[in-house]
């Protein structure tokens, strides 16, 4: 369980995040959404200890994300921030198999490298695993890095904005795959989504943030609503529901 | 492919090593040979220390034409010396014990460089920004030595002018040994970092992610980039653009920024070029001295080489 207690964050004197309190359970999709600024990126990076924690407390699984020796965390804590930019001329192998460092401190074996394998097929890399990084597209990368991110093998998966760059087909198969970690891996992937339908047809709860607060936290049909969507993203949207899932017509 | 080419290197590296100790051998041959191996020694600790550097310098700034001597670290070994003669007196200088130091030279630019570095890696800064700090860094350097020069006696400036240029020449075996146990130990930890350099390399929040303490990692690599730095620079005095043209070479010929075939790549090219240089310059064409002029003019060529190439990508 990733707990997140009274965590207030200020960037110089501009306040970010503001007396945040989450509890996410083991296992499943939360979709955090909100408009840009909202705080959302900076939470993410501070339950990943990629900023230091200002006042509250961050827990994973029990390990205090401040105090915990980072080698331990990268065992139970996947992160994919959303402008990860690889300056290093490596093949799209190597970088998956970068997932595997904190488990062998480099050596790759024989385990390391089913699952790297199993990876790079889960994410549909096996044509591009032998090219460089810096000659893929946009969305070619960025699945290679959720794939990084997966090899990691750890039970939570931070994931900001994964779907930047991907076309209509791969966005769907990422959210597909994510959707069958939680399931049948018990994995919890927390995801930074901009496109609230998306998370209303794969997520279990959606957490809605604004100003830094949290407004709304729930169900997809909970949070779908004219009013709730209203109140989070300033105008008010057409919701339909199809087949059980609501969907927002947000382009109108 | 990697490995073959690490080979064809190596080896590469001993028939120049053994042009450098053979050829023009004669007269009493335990004498010469004793003193050009005192020599090779000092030349590929040289190499290798400024290859090493240069490429964890470059991994830890996620840049490849920066050089610890482009960040004035070389510069700043100076300015300790100069600072050392204005305080002890040209006489106190040199009648210093040279290892003791040394010894002192390396921990003082250690303890420099961290503090200078340190707050521009924190946040891994644009490469423009980290340029114009470096040379910003290295022109302080130089002008507060040349502040210093104006100070002190000519007689003691002299003292210190024989350490302000690279010499290939005349290098220092006095301080070989004592320099050999700090190389090798840096090259023992390099080599135990390789892995945890590749994870460097991809960046602060990438290697935190993957469980490498950025802040403590990169603190402890910039410590054995100053040592190396101190080393090589208190062997033959200031190189700028070695480095650069070394670890440019090193990643052409294994195609590969792995450290674990990139360090010994970078090291091997750094052996080869330097006493391969030497020994060309020595039998060859007669002025040994030139040496390191041809070096910095072709490690300049590639760094404007590098920098018209990436601007254009």
């Amino acid at each position: 369980m990733i707990r997140i207690e009274n965590v207030s964050f200020k960037h110089r004197a501009t306040p970010i995040l503001t007396d945040i309190s989450l509890d996410i359970p083991k296992g499943g999709v939360v979709a955090l959404i909100g408009p840009n600024g909202a705080g959302k990126s900076t939470l993410l990076s501070l339950v990943a200890r990629l900023q230091p924690l200002q006042t509250g407390s961050i827990s994973v699984d029990g390990l205090p994300v401040d105090t915990t020796p980072g080698r331990d965390l990268a065992k139970v804590l996947a992160i994919l921030r959303q402008d990860t930019t690889i300056a290093s001329r490596l093949r799209v192998r190597e970088l998956v198999g970068f997932g595997r460092f904190p488990h062998g401190r480099g050596r790759l074996t024989d385990d390391d490298n089913a699952i790297v394998d199993g990876a790079i097929a889960q994410f549909d890399l096996a044509d591009l695993s032998d090219r460089f990084i810096e000659t893929l597209s946009g969305g070619q990368r960025q699945r290679a890095l959720v794939a990084m991110a997966f090899a990691q093998g750890t039970d939570y998966l931070l994931l900001d904005e994964p779907l930047n760059n991907l076309d209509m087909y791969y966005a769907r198969a990422l959210m597909r795959s994510l959707r069958s970690v939680a399931d049948v891996n018990g994995k919890t992937v927390v995801i930074v989504l901009h496109d609230i339908n998306q998370a209303s047809a794969h997520a279990d709860r959606i957490v809605a943030m604004k100003g830094g607060r949290i407004v709304a936290d729930g169900t997809p049909a909970e949070i779908l609503t004219s009013d709730v969507l209203d109140a989070v993203f300033g105008f008010r949207m057409r919701v339909e529901t199809i087949d059980g899932t609501p969907f927002a017509l947000h382009q109108f | 492919m990697a490995e073959r080419r690490l080979f064809g290197l190596g080896v590469a590296a001993l028939v120049v090593a053994a042009a450098f100790l053979a050829i023009g051998l004669k007269g009493n041959i335990a004498f010469v040979l004793e003193l050009r191996l005192l020599k090779l020694a000092a030349l590929v600790q040289v190499g290798v220390a400024i290859a090493v550097s240069t490429v964890i310098f470059q991994t830890v700034t996620g840049n490849r034409i920066l050089t610890p001597s482009i960040m004035g670290l070389d510069a700043l070994y100076l300015f300790g010396q100069m600072l050392l003669v204005f305080l002890l007196g040209g006489v106190g200088y040199v009648t210093l014990d040279p290892q003791m130091k040394f010894g002192l030279e390396v921990l003082l630019l250690m303890g420099l460089a961290c503090a200078l570095l340190l707050p521009m890696l924190r946040s891994r800064l644009d490469m423009g920004l980290m340029l114009l700090g470096g040379v910003v860094l290295g022109v302080l350097f130089r002008s507060l030595q040349s502040l210093l020069a104006r100070l002190i006696d000519p007689n003691e400036f002299a003292v210190v002018q024989s350490a302000s240029f690279a010499n290939f020449n005349a290098v220092r075996t006095d301080l070989l040994v004592f320099a050999a146990i700090v190389t090798v130990a840096a090259l023992i930890i390099a080599w135990r970092a390789r892995h945890v350099l590749d994870v460097i390399s991809l960046g602060p929040d990438a290697a935190t992610g993957l469980g490498v303490g950025w802040a403590g990692t990169v603190t402890g690599l910039l410590l054995l980039v100053s040592a190396l730095v101190a080393v090589s620079t208190a062997l033959v005095g200031p190189v700028a653009f070695f480095g650069l043209l070394v670890a440019a070479l090193a990643e052409r010929i294994v195609d590969s920024r792995r450290h674990a075939v990139l360090l010994p790549a970078a090291a091997l090219i750094g052996v080869v070029v330097l006493v391969g240089g030497q020994t060309l310059f020595q039998h060859a064409l007669g002025s040994a001295t030139a040496l390191g002029v041809v070096i910095e003019f072709v490690g300049g060529l590639v760094f404007l080489l590098l920098l018209v190439l990436g601007s254009r990508k």
